[in-house]
């Protein structure tokens, strides 16, 4: 049905759109190139000079830029263990017969709906505090010594914090995904005397195998900026501990000024997320094509 | 199910399930249960559960000390007129690749999703400075700017999905019958879309209210939305945890409400259409 009306018409209606995000791509991505290339502090105003790549050594053989990209892949990567992981067991037990399965499922979906300064100061002051949160006094009750969570696991506790806040997600999918699961597929494994355990492994983790992938992507694409959770609690310390890419950044960008540093990080932040993503659409792409 | 399900099965995936269900949703409910509770008790060791005398005054004080209401309504502002607006350029954008897809189509809207693999964090630093001196820092109008093209590659997906799914044979009988371009956009599309569209606008209302990558950066009190205001309490004297959590319970109340109804196109949303 594409006649050349529709053709310009088609045209016509997407234009404004593509036009728009087409600006907000290359427009800042332009400018932040730009100022990477400049000595240019907001303390020093007047002072910006062209000086090559020399953010960019800055930059990458700062210790803290090495610090805070490992900070970043294991934040990354725990939380999508965690979250596939136990989203699946989630997801397995939720479809399972149960009494109230409806509003078990809004239970286990609503921290996603929880903005994350909330959720990482409730977490941080009524349950991780280490005098008075909640776990400090199960701690105790059980004769065991409570922990100081952000003083002594600081990474792990916005770990646990963030996986939090995407399980529901990784659940929420899986189930769906497990619900479209033919019934009568498992049902012929059993007769045919399969284990719960292989029926597991032989069809529903196959089966999973793509909705997994895409929990991946997506968590992934947000996972990479994870910010206000580490603003509100951490600060990125103690030291350098819990500062991940996007954190160090807007510590050099609004705290020191340093325009160009915070350019030529910036971008090399956005490098890595086109690495990840490129990497990550190679790995999944059969498993996508619609 | 008819495969062998005995009670004993169903009694125990039912308990554990809850309990799962439960532990999961406890730290909000721990939240709640602390905002009605005085300043001492929810800070008090070891910690009541249900029997400390119940006062609603932390909500109160919240909203006389912080104006909590001016918060409210910028976020309510901010999230409403950004997905407002990206529905506006979405719509036709949608409609047209939904309905007269060339070879281009699938190009375009790839291209449009790899907007959003860019870390926001690579164009703080422009978007700042142009914020700076347009005048658009800690304004209601620069938020809504960012969070309408932050949203706008997840808004055109979402439409495109629910878009595609309609029916085109309808539409080419309607075009038989003699239904100009407007007619059948008003009379036969609109009705069909309607669904698809008041899903996109609850999710992206929902992620643009959360949104605190922005809200965070580019706004201090002025324009602040709940976001800001919340992170507010993180200052080390601020240790109020009762009025935090009063704070923060009215904070999330509506969108926990408005995201219990939209769960189902939630998994649809988010995955672009490739999880149904």
């Amino acid at each position: 049905m594409s006649t050349r009306q529709t053709r310009v018409l088609g045209r016509v209606l997407t234009a404004p759109s593509v036009g728009l995000l087409f600006v907000w791509m290359i427009v800042p991505l332009a400018m932040t190139i730009y100022f990477s290339t400049l000595r240019y502090n907001l303390l020093n105003p007047g002072t910006e000079d062209f000086i090559g790549l020399e953010n960019y050594v800055y930059f990458l053989t700062d210790p803290a830029f090495l610090a805070s990209l490992r900070n970043t892949l294991v934040l990354v990567g725990s939380v999508l263990l965690i979250t596939v992981v136990l989203g699946t067991g989630v997801a397995l037990l939720i479809d399972q017969p149960i009494f109230g399965r409806n509003i078990v499922r809004l239970l286990v979906i609503a921290p996603f709906f929880v903005m994350p300064t909330v959720s990482a100061l409730v977490w941080k002051n009524l349950l991780m505090h280490p005098v008075s949160g909640l776990f400090a006094w199960i701690a105790t009750s059980l004769g065991l010594r409570p922990i100081d969570w952000f003083a002594e696991m600081p990474l792990f506790s916005i770990i646990l914090i963030v996986s939090w806040q995407w399980l529901p997600f990784a659940s929420l999918i899986l189930l769906t995904a497990l619900q479209s699961l033919d019934e009568e597929q498992k049902e012929a494994a059993e007769m045919d005397g399969a284990k719960a355990f292989s029926t597991f492994f032989y069809i529903t983790l196959p089966h999973l195998a793509r909705p997994i992938t895409v929990v991946i992507l997506i968590e992934t694409i947000f996972l990479l900026t994870v910010f206000a959770e580490i603003f509100v609690t951490t600060g990125g310390g103690p030291g350098l501990q819990t500062t991940n890419i996007a954190f160090l950044i807007y510590s050099q960008a609004l705290i020191q000024y340093d325009v160009g540093g915070a350019s030529a990080g910036g971008l090399v932040a956005v490098v890595l997320a086109n690495i990840v993503a490129m990497f990550l659409v190679r790995m999944v792409g059969k498993n996508l094509e619609t | 199910m008819a495969r062998r399900t005995t009670t004993t099965h169903a009694v125990v995936s039912t308990g554990a399930a809850w309990l799962v269900g439960l532990i999961i949703f406890f730290p909000i409910l721990w939240m709640i249960l602390a905002s009605f509770k005085t300043e001492l008790e929810a800070f008090a060791t070891p910690p009541s559960f249900l029997f400390f005398e119940w006062t609603t005054e932390n909500y109160g004080i919240v909203q006389e000390r912080s104006d909590y209401m001016h918060h409210a309504m910028n976020s309510l502002t901010i999230a409403g007129g950004s997905v407002l607006i990206a529905m506006l350029f979405a719509i036709p954008a949608a409609y047209a690749m939904a309905f007269a897809p060339t070879e281009r189509t699938r190009g375009t809207l790839l291209w449009m999703l790899s907007t959003k693999m860019m870390p926001p964090v690579g164009v703080l630093v422009p978007i700042y400075l142009v914020f700076r001196d347009l005048g658009l820092l800690d304004t209601r109008t620069g938020l809504i700017i960012v969070l309408c093209l932050g949203n706008l590659p997840i808004v055109i997906w979402m439409l495109f999905t629910y878009f595609k799914e309609i029916p085109k044979d309808i539409l080419e009988a309607a075009r038989m019958d003699g239904a100009t371009i407007l007619k059948e956009l008003a009379f036969v599309l609109t009705p069909m879309a309607v669904p698809g569209i008041a899903s996109t606008l609850l999710l992206n209302f929902i992620l643009a209210w959360n949104e605190a990558f922005w809200t965070l950066n580019l706004s201090t009190s002025n324009a602040a939305p709940l976001t800001v205001f919340i992170a507010s309490y993180s200052s080390p004297e601020g240790l109020f945890w009762a009025k935090l959590s009063a704070a923060s319970t009215l904070a999330i109340a509506p969108i926990l409400i408005l995201g219990w109804f939209s769960q189902k196109q939630l998994v649809r949303g988010l995955t672009f259409g490739a999880v149904k």
